[in-house]
């Protein structure tokens, strides 16, 4: 039962992400929105398999997939985001403020 | 000292991977382990004492609920923002200085960066950091220093350095 | 009969259409890549899901191969997008 409910979570986390890749204007809101929940939804999927299974084979796989997940998802974003702004993608029409833009020239 | 450190976290990894306690599974994890190390050691990070200093272990447990509790604020966060039919956003780079010296430091605190409420990190040149806001509360560096970092740097001071 | 777990693998893999949507009508580059990271991660959820219903461990070897390698690609899109200007 309680794997079903983190499921659920999970899983209701992903659609907010993905909401977010939709709706939001530009790269960088879309970045930001569904990097945070997609991977936290997909957490919190592992972790309901690591309750379903318990500690064995399978559940360990699950709690080491964690860790690698995590970091691997927001190295990626953080290089994704420099190399869009390498690319020049400019800020959208509601920013209010960009410090990067004297940094980088 | 580098290569010994690698080596057991890879046959940690590996035995946890595999999760079988036999003797050919322990020999092909050996073998495995000591390559890794072999060919990886020289990026691995240089203070290898440090991880036999429980009290470090002991912040990072601390660290973990106080992460924890910032990711689901952000999540939570995030799905206000994409719900409302106006889009509450305010997008704006902000530049923001830190304290922390070591390179596995600053990547933990941008990694930390990136799952926290409307913040991702862009770039760090020097000791400045370039973030990402999806929402600028204020135009104040002092304020939105204080907001970003928050409590992460101290406790990765006391984790890592 | 169609259990909970197959609703949830149905709308995970609706969720991966939507990557797709934004995959295929992103109006520049790095929307696109930013739908083929997010894609990656979905697929680690369904592979989750399946070994759920399937009972089976394997499964989850696929999805940590499948986070590893989705990362590498992403980093060489991310290494392939710095180098190039928005109009070559």
């Amino acid at each position: 039962m309680a794997c079903l409910i983190l499921l659920s979570v999970g899983i209701l986390f992903n659609l907010f992400g993905c909401i977010g890749l939709i709706r939001l204007p530009d790269v960088y809101n879309r970045l930001q929105a569904a990097t945070k929940c997609v991977t936290l939804g997909t957490c919190s999927i592992l972790i309901g398999v690591l309750v379903h299974f318990g500690f064995n084979d399978a559940g360990v796989k699950a709690m080491v997939a964690i860790p690698i997940l995590f970091f691997a998802s927001t190295v990626a974003a953080h290089a994704l985001i420099r190399g869009a702004y390498g690319f020049g993608i400019r800020l959208g029409d509601r920013s209010v403020k960009d410090d990067y833009k004297d940094a980088v020239k | 000292m580098r290569y010994l450190t690698l080596f057991i976290l890879s046959l940690i990894m590996w035995l946890l991977l595999t999760f079988k306690l036999t003797i050919p599974n322990l020999i092909v994890g050996t073998v495995v382990a000591a390559i890794t190390a072999l060919i990886f050691a020289r990026y691995f990070i240089r203070n290898v004492h440090k991880f036999l200093e429980p009290k470090r272990y002991f912040w990072l447990f601390v660290y973990f609920f106080v992460f924890l509790w910032a990711c689901l604020k952000a999540n939570i966060d995030v799905a206000y923002r994409v719900l409302h039919p106006a889009m509450p956003i305010r997008p704006g780079i902000v530049k923001v200085r830190t304290t922390l010296r070591s390179d596995f430091a600053r990547t933990l605190l941008a990694n930390s960066i990136t799952m926290t409420p409307g913040t991702i990190s862009v770039d760090i040149i020097g000791d400045d950091l370039y973030i990402h806001w999806i929402y600028v509360h204020s135009e104040d560096p002092e304020v939105y220093s204080s907001l970003i970092l928050g409590q992460f740097e101290k406790y990765i001071k006391r984790i890592v350095e | 009969m169609i259990s909970y777990l197959d609703i949830m693998l149905y709308v995970q893999i609706a969720l991966s259409g939507i990557c797709m949507y934004r995959i295929i009508r992103g109006p520049t580059i790095p929307d696109r890549m930013v739908g083929i990271d997010i894609f990656g991660i979905l697929v680690v959820g369904i592979c989750a899901i399946i070994a759920i219903e399937t009972e089976k461990s394997y499964i989850l070897d696929i999805g940590i191969a499948w986070i590893i390698l989705s990362f590498i690609g992403t980093l060489t899109l991310a290494k392939y997008l710095s180098g190039k200007k928005i109009n070559e």
